[in-house]
């Protein structure tokens, strides 16, 4: 085969000093977009859980003082209720990824990860709009119920 | 065609121990963070529902429990802001022994503050 033959049968030729086009075989860039999520997630949350540990576990009681008075008194201020609504979506879109990544390792029958999958994301959807429905819909002071379990502000 | 068994294939030492119990802790934590949700959720049933199904995190089979669960999600914290740096920092994969045996110093003092007044908690009067 000529020298000239040969490069022929290399087609199309490039345009020299044309820029490198990606093939667009590609599924797009989710799988980037997860891995950089993680990271950025990652850091929030820290902030997010290490506050929420120290408020509920360390300071005052700790755990002791955990009840319905506790839960409803944090919850009558916005504060709360975004830092506790960031929490929710951030850990579980955080979450439900890693399981996602680790279903993706370990099941190998197509049918095996289809099933995982469904199940992931049902729990997903499933408590994301439960937590969410809670914070926004709660009562701090709910009718008919004794004064001593509600927090304090309820009788004044 | 012979299949390679899946995820076993890996070096050793502390680049693969960490990532492996970065993993068990997040599985760990996020089933945890499926029940802990659940529980909140019994504010808006009532009072008494709620404080019911929290006094059983009282008790101390429950409160060691909660310890390592503060243990798993204080290493993971710390092993994932190390994982960041190894894929963000110029120098972090140079670093990443280095930054392990940081992580666990950094976990030994925090679970210090934590376990003791935790532990008060639970078993002290």
């Amino acid at each position: 085969m000529s020298t000239q033959a040969r490069a022929e049968a290399r087609s199309p030729i490039e345009e020299p000093g044309a820029s490198y086009q990606r093939k667009r075989t590609t599924r797009g860039n989710f799988e980037l977009y997860s891995w950089v999520f993680m990271r950025a997630s990652g850091v929030v949350l820290v902030l997010l859980i290490f506050g929420h540990l120290f408020v509920n576990l360390v300071a005052g009681e700790g755990i002791k003082a955990v009840d319905f008075g506790f839960v409803a008194g944090k919850w009558a201020s916005p504060f709360w209720q975004i830092w506790d609504l960031l929490m929710l979506w951030l850990a579980m879109i955080h979450g439900t990824n890693g399981v996602r990544t680790i279903i993706n390792d370990y099941a190998e029958r197509d049918g095996t990860r289809l099933v995982l999958k469904l199940a992931l994301y049902t729990a997903f959807v499933v408590v994301v709009v439960l937590g969410t429905l809670v914070i926004f819909t709660f009562d701090p002071c709910p009718p008919n119920s004794p004064a001593n379990l509600l927090p304090s502000f309820c009788t004044a | 065609m012979p299949s390679a068994p899946a995820g076993t294939l890996y070096r050793g030492r502390e680049g693969m121990w960490s990532w492996v119990a970065h993993r068990v802790t997040g599985v760990a934590i996020f089933f945890f963070l499926l029940v802990h949700v659940l529980d909140t959720s019994l504010v808006r049933v009532s009072p008494e529902a709620y404080n019911a199904v929290i006094g059983t995190y009282k008790n101390p089979i429950m409160g060691l429990g909660e310890a390592g669960l503060v243990a798993a999600v204080v290493f993971h914290a710390f092993n994932g802001i190390r994982l960041v740096l190894v894929d963000f920092w110029s120098r972090g994969t140079k670093y990443h022994r280095v930054m392990l045996w940081v992580v666990m110093g950094l976990f030994v003092v925090t679970m210090a503050g934590f376990l003791p007044r935790h532990l008060m908690n639970v078993f002290g009067g």
